[in-house]
């Protein structure tokens, strides 16, 4: 059963079309990386997804129902979007910040933070959680963005019918967190929950990713396994590069090298 | 600095056990100064019900009405300013940003120029607070609307159609006051600085049904205004209805403030300076800043007026003088170690 599926969507939020004719179908589990230039309309996807703005035409399902026909309490506990900038200053702790993650559920301060723990440690910021999020740098800051909006959906098992948006979640961050972040991706695939995740580092899509879909100019020009997907013809027209791609040493993915 | 997420929340609940206990004193202490002063023993024996003559008189007849609206106002117009610092995401924010104050005294400097400063109100308003409620709420609405499209209503707008009503209201008051005469100028000038020394039974009543309903509705905002600190989609995306609680607390803002302002004039500071104030004490909760907020306000305008009584007595001082000489001081030395509370604005 697909958990999300579009159909030839258009959207012109602003008067001119920014997604054109977009139709995909995403199972619980299922990671889909989104690549394509600055302005091909990867974050308007997953703004429309977000719900920030509807469809001018086609349909938008989320489990078998229109978007726009879910109530609002009980989407924003299945659908969680992490976006590119956090305007947040107010002086609330780390802990505080993920807590507002749990604002959809009534779940009580006990359980909810014996998840904030969870998420925490999966960002890395247990040890950041009674600092002030106004004092972070902007790694820390996207680290504990990705904890609230994680434990706006967490379950320890079973996170079929989620859905997790995120928008340039590695923009900040360093190697080390870069392939934490991967590993959690991983984890909350296997326990169902859906992933559509916009990253320009194409290698670290190809790794996180098990559908790639390439977005120009608002209209999807390629889908499929990264395999199929990257390939030099495909940078040398949408990016106007010239690159290598071989298979990685890992043998999982295959590896795009910039000349 | 550190701060553990349950330490902080009984660091508010003792702040808010703390200004509960304060605020009655502050009322006790209120009563008992001014012209006549009346030693708290026996202000305490006269609420209680036993006649003591003169003070019997002062107490419930003047100074009683006078102190219940002061802490009214005071607790109406600091919780009004913690909801507009929240919904705009600005610890500066003040309730006047969104043109209810500027309104409102044009709406009080037309009718004192017109002269309906001698004519009787209503229900023991005078035309000229009629015509600053009606002003203020007027202004609100203008701004608005100017900030409202299809696609909702833009914080960021509203506030620069704020600022353009104000400077529009400032303009157009101006204007009156340039072409009225002296007596009706200085009618304007006393209304501008804003006072208590109007208080009586029925503006108590009123300012009770009007600014209790605020004080008692704007707390159920105060998850949403949680979320909203995050930004609006993000609230958006955790499930709360943003622009219904946008046009909620801007109503409830304007119909408090505009009462307020009707009742007492412009008391300025009260609303940017406690919210701020209490958030660097106790965190942006709204749960618990909302509430605190306004039991500090109460206390600060009660303070603020029982001074505006002694210090020239039998002069009163307007008391908008008061609350920034009190307020001032205090916030600057917060402001120097803001660092501390982690404030970056």
């Amino acid at each position: 059963m697909t958990l999300l599926q579009l159909q030839s969507v258009d959207a012109a939020p602003w008067g001119d079309p920014v997604l054109t004719d977009i139709s995909l179908g995403l199972a619980p589990g299922e990671v889909m990386g989104l690549i394509g230039t600055n302005g091909a309309g990867k974050s308007s996807l997953l703004r429309l997804l977000a719900g920030d703005f509807a469809a001018t035409s086609g349909s938008v399902l989320f489990a078998g129902r229109a978007l726009e026909s879910w109530p609002r309490q009980q989407l924003a506990q299945q659908r969680a979007f992490l976006p590119q900038l956090s305007l947040l200053n107010f002086p609330y702790t780390v802990e505080e910040v993920v807590l507002l993650g749990r604002t959809p559920h009534s779940t009580g301060l006990r359980a909810d933070q014996d998840i904030v723990r969870q998420v925490l440690r999966a960002t890395d910021t247990l040890s950041l959680r009674n600092r002030l999020y106004t004092q972070l740098s902007g790694g820390e800051r996207q680290r504990v963005q990705l904890a609230r909006v994680l434990a706006q959906l967490w379950h320890p098992d079973d996170m079929r019918g989620t859905l997790l948006l995120l928008d340039e979640p590695t923009a900040a961050l360093d190697l080390a967190h870069q392939q934490q972040l991967a590993a959690t991706i991983a984890g909350i695939a296997a326990r169902g929950c859906a992933v559509i995740l916009v990253v320009h580092d194409v290698n670290l899509a190809a790794s996180v990713s098990h559908r790639l879909l390439v977005l120009d100019r608002g209209q999807a020009v390629a889908s499929g396994s990264p395999e199929t997907v990257l390939t030099p013809a495909l940078f040398r027209e949408l990016f106007h590069a010239e690159v290598l791609v071989q298979p990685h040493p890992n043998g999982r993915q295959p590896l795009v090298i910039g000349l | 600095m550190i701060t553990n997420v349950i330490d902080r929340r009984r660091r508010a609940q003792r702040l808010l056990l703390l200004l509960a206990v304060t605020l009655p004193l502050a009322m006790l202490l209120a009563l008992g100064s001014g012209a006549v002063r009346i030693a708290p023993a026996d202000t305490l024996a006269v609420l209680l019900g036993s006649d003591r003559g003169q003070a019997t008189l002062i107490v419930q007849q003047i100074r009683l009405p006078r102190v219940l609206l002061a802490g009214i106002i005071g607790a109406t117009l600091a919780m009004s300013g913690a909801a507009m610092q929240g919904l705009f995401r600005n610890p500066l924010a003040d309730p006047s940003l969104i043109g209810v104050t500027a309104g409102a005294s044009l709406g009080a400097s037309l009718l004192i120029v017109a002269g309906g400063s001698s004519l009787p109100g209503l229900v023991g308003l005078s035309l000229v607070s009629l015509g600053a409620f009606a002003g203020g709420v007027l202004a609100v609405l203008l701004v608005y609307r100017l900030a409202s499209s299809e696609n909702g209503t833009s914080v960021a707008t509203m506030l620069l159609a704020g600022i353009a009503i104000t400077a529009l209201a400032g303009a157009a008051g101006s204007l009156l006051e340039f072409f009225t005469d002296n007596e009706r100028l200085r009618q304007i000038s006393l209304w501008k600085m804003g006072g208590l020394d109007g208080a009586n039974l029925p503006r108590l009543l009123l300012a009770s049904v009007v600014a209790g309903a605020v004080l008692l509705a704007l707390p159920h905002y105060a998850l949403p205004l949680n979320t909203l600190l995050l930004g609006e989609s993000e609230a958006r995306h955790l499930g709360i209805p943003v622009n219904r609680t946008k046009l909620a607390l801007i109503g409830w803002v304007a119909v408090g403030v505009g009462t307020s302002v009707a009742l007492v004039g412009t008391i300025a500071f009260v609303g940017l300076v406690v919210p701020h104030i209490v958030r660097m004490l106790i965190g942006p909760d709204h749960r618990t800043l909302l509430p605190a907020s306004a039991l500090a306000g109460a206390i600060l305008l009660v303070c603020a007026d029982a001074l505006s009584r002694i210090v020239l007595a039998p002069t009163e001082l307007p008391v908008g003088i008061i609350t920034a000489l009190i307020g001032v001081p205090f916030f600057i030395s917060l402001l120097r170690q803001r660092h501390q509370y982690g404030m970056q604005t």
